[in-house]
């Protein structure tokens, strides 16, 4: 081993050694978005979603002209309940590993021991992963929507771009959940376990929960309409059918409530309800970990 | 170089670092002895600005709290064992670490040619010896030539001559005026690149002193491993410092420095406080007059 060149005269500027506040932000980004690309998870949950996603527009296909929906708009109605199963699955999981794993394997040490700060670490982190999931599921989309343009044409073709939007929304705000759980947690395990516990609650348990509370006590709609709204899933559903169908009529009187009083500002009231459960779990994780008085 | 003032952590209801307060000037070295568990990591964790500690820690004059990622590119780390995602491989993990010090492709490559690791690049860091992990941990610690170079135990994990060439290296580093700071359980390491010793026990400094000081013999001397019958460590140790030996405990026996030719002195003072030894084990056998030129 030959020795390491230094030159002791030459003064190190701290400012010219250390990353720029977004340019260490965005090293971290992109080290997680290839770490990630390249796991065998995100792969397997990218040829999931993929391939249910072309089933289903194989499935909506074979009924093109006999139903009211066709092509893309009937694909997009058909992904519904898949997104609402996959996407939070996918997006908690892979927050909840993001920090958790690396304090488990020892590496967020020698991370934070480099010339950044805690904040850049994890938001590079948080869009690294971000990117990846969009990644992934446009691979899914941009499949299932090639074979729907082949064998359809373009009919509903903005149905299925607002499907692909605010999937996106939902996933960055799961995420965010996830990154959370991540922080909070000591072992990459438990991060996961909970992450579990959060995507049942979400999906199953708080519909239940809803139609449970709204019988025992009786709510009003608006009560209703307010409690779907705050669980981000119900949200999602709910401005996705807004976007195929321009009212919430089919979701009875509290879509009827809902399509008549806010009108056109409907998707925006259900598009700020997941940006703020993208904001809010982020702000909150960040905090945390920069205030965390141990790795 | 670094100035720490009372720097206390405190993990629950222990105290791992306790009003700790040391300066060190630009080019010195300093050594962190003492028994596993005396606090020498939580330090330099805290001399990082990794873990919030109370005190002050000023790095190059700039503090660590206020101004962590500045403070840090003024330190090169190297940890006890490389820690890195398994499956990077060698090349990329040096370039992400590369950009993080904005420092170029070329003096990446260079950093990796000089510790011996050109060629490596595909190899993947599990696929590393732990050698070579050590010595990648010192090419990424060296990267932007920083002035202060923090190492916690380089050559635990090293055969001898990996720790010949860590040492080699550390002490040309020294000559090139790099300010040193590193934790070491071997008397020859500390005698050989360190010219202040801070002895560390239960979180406190128990001692500041010179490797010479510490261990005034010119004569070879020795590491050797105690195991007592009854397992109350804390009370031997006392014991054989007490009597003149410099002790650490590592959580598996008592090591003791003693001169090649008085191995059994450490026993002969156990015995006078009833204090019975089971096994005695050779660790390291340290030519101390070597380590002095």
């Amino acid at each position: 081993m030959s020795a390491i060149t230094s030159s002791p005269t030459r003064p190190i500027r701290t400012a010219s050694a250390a990353p720029s506040f977004l340019g260490g932000i965005a090293r971290f980004a992109r080290r997680e978005f290839r770490d990630a690309i390249a796991s065998k998870w995100f792969l397997l949950y990218t040829l999931a979603f993929t391939t249910l996603a072309v089933g289903v527009s194989f499935l909506s296909l074979s009924g093109v002209g006999s139903h009211g929906f066709a092509g893309f708009g009937r694909t997009a109605a058909g992904l519904l309940n898949l997104i609402m199963l996959v996407v939070p699955l996918m997006a908690l999981t892979a927050g909840a590993g993001s920090i958790a794993g690396e304090r488990e394997r020892g590496t967020l040490l020698y991370l934070l021991a480099q010339p950044v700060s805690r904040m850049q670490v994890l938001l590079g982190k948080y869009f690294g992963l971000a990117a990846a999931l969009l990644c992934s599921l446009c691979v899914g989309f941009g499949i299932s929507g090639g074979v729907l343009a082949w064998r359809a044409g373009g009919v509903g073709i903005g149905s299925y771009a607002m499907l692909i939007g605010f999937t996106a929304l939902l996933a960055i705000a799961m995420l965010s959940v996830g990154v959370l759980i991540s922080v909070c947690s000591r072992r990459s395990s438990v991060a996961t376990g909970i992450a579990l516990f959060a995507w049942l609650t979400l999906v199953f348990v708080s519909d239940l929960g809803l139609m449970a509370s709204s019988l025992l006590f009786k709510l009003r709609v608006q009560e209703i309409f307010g409690l779907a709204a705050v669980n981000p899933l119900q949200s999602f559903k709910m401005a996705v059918i807004v976007n195929l169908n321009a009212s919430l009529d089919v979701l009875g009187p509290v879509g009827s409530y809902a399509s008549q009083t806010l009108g056109d500002g409907l998707p925006w009231v259900l598009g700020a309800s997941l940006a703020a459960w993208t904001a809010v779990p982020l702000a909150l994780a960040v905090v945390i970990f920069v205030r965390r008085s141990s790795v | 170089m670094i100035r720490a003032e009372s720097i206390t952590k405190r993990f629950g209801r222990v105290r791992a670092v306790s009003d700790v307060s040391f300066d060190l000037d630009r080019g010195g070295a300093i050594a962190l002895w003492g028994s596993n568990g005396a606090g020498k990591t939580t330090l330099i964790r805290c001399l990082l600005g990794v873990i919030r500690c109370r005190g002050t820690v000023r790095i190059g004059g700039v503090n660590v709290r206020r101004r962590g990622r500045h403070a840090r590119a003024l330190i090169g780390y190297v940890p006890q064992e490389l820690a890195f995602h398994d499956d990077a491989r060698l090349g990329s993990a040096m370039m992400f670490f590369a950009r993080l010090r904005r420092v170029s492709r070329a003096r990446a490559s260079e950093s990796l040619a000089a510790v011996g690791l050109t060629g490596h690049e595909r190899k993947r860091v599990r696929d590393l010896s732990g050698g070579m992990k050590q010595r990648f941990a010192l090419a990424i610690a060296l990267l932007n030539d920083p002035p202060l170079i923090i190492l916690d135990e380089p050559t635990s994990n090293l055969d001898a001559e990996g720790r010949g060439e860590v040492v080699e290296t550390l002490q040309r580093l020294r000559r090139d005026g790099k300010t040193l700071l590193f934790a070491s359980h071997r008397p020859d390491e500390v005698i050989s690149l360190a010219d202040r010793v801070i002895v560390m026990e239960r979180g406190q400094v128990i001692r500041d002193t010179s490797p010479i000081e510490l261990w005034p013999t010119e004569k070879p001397i020795q590491v050797v491993r105690l195991f007592l019958t009854m397992a109350n460590e804390a009370d031997a140790a006392d014991a054989l410092r007490e009597a003149g030996h410099t002790v650490h405990l590592n959580g598996n026996g008592l090591c003791v420095a003693v001169p090649r030719d008085n191995k059994a002195d450490p026993i002969v003072a156990l015995a006078r406080r009833q204090i019975e030894v089971r096994n005695i084990e050779i660790l390291d056998d340290v030519q101390i007059s070597e380590a002095k030129r």
